[in-house]
């Protein structure tokens, strides 16, 4: 038999009621505003009576001033217990009131009634009564209604369950709990703790917390990543507080958690993309049906505001690096000019309007999968404005010529790029049937240069350095070199509105094995 | 009153602990290069100083792989077996 929670709970005259308590008990979870309870309060008065202190019978109430309306209405003499927290309720996990639990002497459930069911509170009060050897308590049965449903729990309240599951002894919860003194502002408690990326924070309460972990069916205590720069353990726990700081929803969760695994790996290096001088930071590309269930905006301003998945998700990624990782700046995030993009920045592609492969399944997944892909700009969204070009030569020739900015004309295969093509370009290129590998090759091709004009002279000191040039033979200055080291330095993706002839590029960081490599990873959870 | 859950890895920084200080120039002096442009023209100038003014030191000269990641382990240990003080040519 299983032994029901044991409890304390106080009368209204601030009297405490154990339970168990060394006699048979009668416990029944009553509140004010169920009907049901209602029409059983007098057949509780009558039990009270007739078993006097031979039975505890033990009433908790669920809210304060329904417990004082409840005596006052019905009369009673056998006091209602104040459990107006919830604790008990949920200790004993009832969905309805009443519900009825009869316990023997150590507490162990002996029978348990869920609303109102006569002819089983009848039975009980017979036996009962047979077993204690007493007259059975005065209730005119025949007046009561044969079966009454009763009603919710004030404890499986949504409102309030959550807070009741984050409190509970068995919480799955583990992180520090901060008490915020009453004269405290959260918000500014928040700022002066470090947590914020400068903009307001969502408080991260326990229940908050509670939804949150809702949105992933991984244990709350797992690591998902040792996040550098303090190698801090990212656990889904730390990160769900982080993402309720930064506003997000629960089922956006799996995205953060799997782009958090994707950032602390060694090929992408956030202990460099955040430490750098130059003004690093995370761009998220999520692809995969995931996209359309977060409601993620791939087209109009879809690398801008306004809405909340791209906002948040971002964002709650950014925080988890600066609570859990420790990157703060001006410690070991140092940043010469910073970034806004460092407050967010990710976005859906629109597979839908790309005529060409997907990101992701270019980078070998099933168009199915959903999946998550980081790429680390320096600079971006640069705009590619051509309202001119007809034909994709034209158009990608135009790629090539802005991409040479990236980092410095003269700079070359030092770095890679991310090029969104919007959906007016996408159909110059397809005018002639470009393939990606048309667009990169053509990239490639407009922006070579010849060795010799990337040699440090008069006008700027960045490129070859002059000795290095003086040893090279007119063959070699002459040769061209391409922007980037390989077409695969060249990442490209389809977003934006239908109208409007403007692409865009960010522009990458130190690329390859030596600074950060794109990586993507499948969400295991977008179902 | 208000109860937030700490969103940080929960770690006080412990204080490190410096290693002790002889007072004297003797040994190896690790002279460190992250990898970084220019860094090996301060480190040049450094080993030149130090042969000029402490000659009975010995200078080793050291490089990360990239400036953009940490030190790996086995260069970090192998600095500290074979030098008595390290200097690093840091970024900026």
């Amino acid at each position: 038999m299983k032994v029901l929670p044991a409890f304390l709970l106080e009368d209204e005259t601030g009297q405490a009621r154990n339970f168990p308590a060394d006699q048979p008990a009668v416990i029944c979870f009553v509140k004010e505003d169920c009907p049901t309870c209602n029409e059983v309060m007098p057949v509780l008065e009558a039990f009270h009576r007739a078993f006097g202190d031979r039975v505890a019978v033990l009433l908790p109430g669920q809210t304060a001033d329904g417990n004082r309306l409840l005596a006052e209405r019905h009369e009673l003499t056998v006091p209602i217990l104040d459990d107006s927290r919830l604790k008990v309720s949920f200790a004993f996990d009832i969905d309805t009131v009443p519900t009825l639990f009869l316990a023997d002497p150590d507490g162990r459930e002996q029978e348990t009634l869920v609303g109102f069911v006569r002819a089983e509170w009848q039975a009980l009060a017979e036996r009962l009564a047979s077993t204690l050897g007493v007259e059975a308590p005065d209730v005119d049965w025949a007046a009561l209604p044969a079966w009454r449903p009763g009603c919710g729990s004030k404890s499986v309240d949504p409102v309030i369950a959550d807070r009741l599951r984050a409190e509970a002894e068995n919480s799955p919860l583990r992180a520090r709990r901060i008490e915020i003194a009453v004269q405290d502002d959260p918000f500014e408690f928040m700022f002066d703790q470090g947590f914020s990326d400068g903009l307001p924070l969502v408080p991260p309460t326990p229940e908050r917390v509670m939804r949150m972990l809702a949105g992933t069916r991984r244990d709350p205590q797992e690591v998902v990543a040792v996040m550098p720069p303090n190698m801090g353990e990212a656990t889904v726990e730390k990160i769900a507080i982080n993402a309720v700081m930064a506003g997000c929803r629960p089922e956006y969760l799996p995205v953060i958690l799997t782009a958090v695994e994707a950032i602390c790996t060694d090929a992408y290096n956030i202990h460099g993309v955040m430490a750098t001088t130059m003004g690093a930071s995370p761009v998220i590309v999520v692809n995969g049906p995931i996209r359309h269930r977060l409601g993620m905006n791939m087209k109009l301003g879809a690398l801008g505001q306004g809405n909340r998945a791209n906002a948040t998700i971002g964002r709650a990624v950014r925080l988890a690096v600066r609570n859990i990782g420790g990157a703060v700046p001006g410690g070991t995030e140092r940043s010469t000019l910073g970034n806004p993009m460092k407050f967010t920045m990710c976005f859906a592609e629109w597979e839908e309007r790309n005529p060409w492969s997907p990101l992701h399944v270019e980078r070998g997944f099933d168009p199915d999968d959903s999946v998550v892909t980081v790429f680390t700009m320096t600079s971006g969204p640069v705009l590619m404005v051509d309202q001119d070009s007809r034909s994709a030569s034209q158009l990608a020739g135009s790629f090539g010529l802005c991409l040479e900015a990236a980092f410095h004309p003269k700079a070359h295969y030092t770095t890679d790029a991310l090029v969104v093509v919007c959906p007016e370009h996408v159909d110059t290129l397809m005018r002639d049937g470009y393939t990606k590998q048309d667009i990169r090759a053509r990239i490639q091709e407009v922006s070579a240069r010849p060795i010799s004009e990337l040699v440090a002279d008069a006008r700027s000191a960045v490129g070859f350095k002059e000795a290095v040039a003086a040893r090279m033979s007119a063959e070699e200055l002459a040769r061209p070199l391409p922007k980037f080291r390989t077409d695969a330095d060249i990442h490209i993706v389809v977003a934006g509105s239908d109208a409007g002839k403007f692409s865009g590029a960010f522009h990458g960081w130190a690329t390859g094995e030596i600074g950060s490599q794109s990586v993507s990873r499948k969400i295991e959870e977008a179902y | 009153m208000t109860i937030i859950m700490d969103p940080t890895n929960e770690r006080v920084p412990v204080a490190r602990q410096i290693s002790p200080r002889s007072g004297q120039l003797t040994g190896t002096v690790a002279l460190l290069d992250i990898s970084k442009p220019r860094g090996n023209v301060l480190l040049d100038r450094i080993e030149a100083l130090l042969k000029d003014r402490a000659p009975g030191i010995s200078v080793k000269r050291y490089a990360k792989p990239t400036f953009t990641k940490p030190a790996p382990d086995a260069l970090r240990q192998q600095i500290r077996d074979e030098s008595d003080f390290v200097i690093e040519g840091l970024a900026d």
